[in-house]
């Protein structure tokens, strides 16, 4: 146990050598992490179904993971209150632009607004952390990741969240061969994309207090998208 | 003879470098966090004695350092204590006042007594004014019957039948003050601890893992370790066995080791006299 | 900026089937710049018996030599080899000694028992806190993505070419999402007869 030392000190106005500062943090980090994989002709994106702050859990059962269109799924992680409030923008532009070109938004194109909407906040940003998994304009399988004021580029592979520096280094070696001499680099098949998945949470759950409870996985193909919830440790 | 060029230890904690880390800390350099035990404990006395428990988790900032670590240290045979704050003050401070006690038994030639640990706590960590953050749920059982103490960070304590502490303490608290009793069974008694720990585990995130019981009756102590996992860990779904030869090696280098004589065993024969 | 990463260091240990294995990467650096890539940061304690020191470099060649101080007169005391363990304790009693003004350095320990041949690891906070478990610690700038990595590969009754591989992918991928630690790797295995050192080829970048 911590006890906070300021507490001790006496509270109330005091006037003197030692003026006090007082201020309001806008944000705060409510935690969890996401995933997204692409493959030849799908893509996968999880997310664990944790929120909490500090030392103590909201819920157990809020997933981070946003299905904008049929093919294209958005992980959101950061301070929550930014997370609804950008998936909601997002919600509202590409129902907008439904109904303007009577056709869904492709992944990149998705992808090109969101770093907008991100940047347009440059100097009050959304404390967010995107990853979009989707299929292209071809049917392949497309990951874009972003940082908080917009910065995107396209990978193969991104962790995000909290525990995304435990998740990451693995992906690096099982998807992206790396370190690894003479091994033949099949192309990823949909079911060790998902089983890989499964495996880097379990392990970010031992030792991340921030990730757990369930994993939501959502596979998107042409056929449109899968979902299936995995447990996790609860404490 | 020429002095040695290191002073060997003295004993007491050692203070030159701190000079040298305020002066770090003054130009920007931010001190370390050493590992936490974010930790639930809790004690009771029930009919015939006093059951301690705790959870297993150890974290440093966020992240779980060791999942499985004992926070119930060994105090005296009969008096054992639980540990909640910075994990190594927690741990030197029980072993220095268990030595103490030791001293002290061996000095006077009886059993040890709970107060006498619990005053001999609170005037060390009294001493040093809250620096030493240990927080800690102390109990056992002595000639005079059973007891339980609590004892803060600054030298303060509480003499209660029933308390928790650590980052868990309410989650574990509003277990016992929903269900705590005088003059419990002990099957009764385990449960009620083993569930407030557990109220701990999952629901204050910096505790953890399993739960570990400490039993102390007059005449005998069950340290139950784990008494109950409350998380299994996940089933691993591939296995991720490389191929030899798959890092790429520059040089190797094999030294072999003689095997030493460790152990010399002296076999007595009786005395020649005849 | 924590005075932990000033220098950068990445140290991992991992137990198997009757051995154990030490790795640590080779970069001295000030903050982002490299100085050396040939930096000991593992040292022999006894013949089976190793110790890695992640932190500021200066205090981690101090630690180690007034470790090797303090276990010399040990082993010329007792006229026998310092058990892992005890090593452990007195590495924890010359932190813990000065508790309010620590020593940079988080040390990790691995080493079979000079009687038993039994394996142990143990790591320890700068202020001395011990920490044994079976499986395996790390310590350093990247010690997060070392537990995820380490959380993944590691698995019981490894033999020591399996454990070779395990802990060299382990350390090498998780240096690589490190700014300031990799540039090499050493890898120490250590059985019953013989000590297998060896360096790696990593990225140098």
């Amino acid at each position: 146990m911590q006890m906070d030392p300021g507490l001790h000190k006496g509270e109330g106005y005091q006037y003197g050598p030692n003026p006090k500062q007082h201020y309001f943090s806008p944000y705060s980090m409510n935690g969890g992490t996401v995933l997204a994989i692409a493959g030849e002709d799908f893509a996968v994106v999880a997310s664990d179904t944790r929120l909490s702050e500090g030392f103590s859990i909201h819920t157990r059962d809020s997933p981070k993971t946003y299905q904008l269109t049929n093919s294209t799924v958005l992980g959101c992680t950061g301070f929550h209150g930014d997370v609804l409030t950008v998936t909601k923008l997002l919600e509202a532009r590409l129902k907008m632009y439904k109904n303007e070109h009577n056709r869904q938004m492709s992944t990149s194109a998705i992808a090109a607004m969101l770093s907008t909407v991100l940047y347009y906040r440059r100097f009050f940003p959304y404390y967010v952390y995107n990853i979009i998994g989707g299929l292209d304009d071809e049917g392949k399988g497309a990951v874009y990741s972003f940082d908080p004021i917009g910065s995107y580029e396209r990978e193969a592979y991104r962790a995000g969240g909290t525990a995304s520096s435990m998740l990451q280094p693995l992906l690096d070696n099982q998807i992206g061969f790396k370190n690894q001499e003479g091994v033949t680099k099949v192309p990823l098949s949909k079911e060790k994309a998902v089983f890989l998945v499964k495996d880097v949470f379990i392990s970010a759950a031992e030792r991340d207090i921030y990730t757990g409870d369930n994993i939501m996985i959502h596979v998107t193909t042409k056929d449109g998208t899968e979902t299936e919830v995995f447990p996790l440790r609860r404490d | 003879m020429a002095a040695l060029a290191v002073d060997p230890p003295r004993g007491g904690f050692s203070f030159e470098n701190c000079k040298r880390n305020a002066l770090l800390a003054q130009k920007g350099m931010k001190a370390p966090t050493a590992y936490k035990t974010g930790t639930t404990i809790c004690g009771i006395i029930f009919k015939d004695g006093v059951i301690l428990g705790a959870d297993t988790r150890a974290t440093e900032d966020t992240i779980v350092a060791d999942k499985n670590c004992s926070k119930i240290h060994f105090i005296a045979p009969n008096i054992y204590c639980c540990g909640a704050g910075t994990a190594a003050d927690t741990e030197m401070t029980t072993q220095m006042i268990s030595s103490n006690l030791e001293l002290h038994r061996l000095n006077t030639g009886r059993v040890p007594r709970v107060c006498t640990a619990n005053r001999m706590l609170k005037q060390m960590l009294w001493r040093y004014q809250g620096y030493i953050s240990a927080a800690l749920v102390l109990g056992g059982v002595d000639p005079t019957g059973p007891h339980l103490y609590s004892v803060y960070p600054h030298g303060s304590t509480d003499k209660l039948p029933y308390v928790t502490m650590g980052s868990g303490s309410l989650a574990a608290m509003s277990v016992f003050e929903s269900r705590y009793k005088p003059d419990m069974e002990k099957e009764e008694g385990m449960k009620l601890v083993r569930d407030a720990i557990a109220a701990g585990i999952f629901n204050d995130l910096g505790s953890g893992s399993n739960v570990d019981l400490c039993i102390i009756t007059k005449d005998k102590v069950d340290y139950i370790r784990p008494y109950d996992e409350a998380n299994l860990k996940g089933k691993r779904q591939g296995s991720y066995k490389y191929k030899p030869g798959t890092t790429a090696v520059l040089t190797s280098e094999v030294k072999p080791l003689e095997l030493e004589i460790l152990d010399t065993q002296i076999v007595s024969e009786p005395m020649e006299v005849s | 900026m924590s005075i932990m990463s000033y220098n950068g260091a990445a140290i991992m240990a991992m137990t198997g089937k009757d051995c154990v294995a030490i790795a640590s990467d080779l970069r001295f650096g000030i903050q982002a710049q490299t100085v050396s890539m040939n930096f000991q940061k593992v040292f022999e304690m006894g013949p089976r018996l190793y110790i890695g020191l992640a932190g500021l470099a200066t205090d981690v060649q101090t630690v180690a030599q007034r470790l090797k101080f303090r276990i010399n007169l040990y082993e010329l005391r007792e006229n026998r080899r310092i058990k892992p363990k005890t090593l452990m304790s007195v590495v924890s009693n010359l932190l813990y000694e000065r508790r309010f003004g620590p020593y940079f350095t988080e040390p990790v320990i691995a080493g079979l028992d000079p009687k038993t041949g039994q394996p142990f690891i143990a790591s320890l906070d700068l202020i001395g806190c011990p920490m044994i478990t079976e499986d395996f610690v790390v310590s350093g700038t990247c010690s997060e993505q070392m537990y995820g990595m380490c959380e993944s590969l590691w698995e019981p009754d490894m033999s020591p070419e399996v454990l070779f591989e395990a802990i060299s992918q382990a350390l090498l991928n998780a240096v690589d999402r490190d700014a300031v630690s990799g540039w090499g790797a050493i890898v120490h295995i250590i059985e019953k007869d013989k000590v297998t050192t060896k360096t790696l080829k990593a990225r140098m970048d």
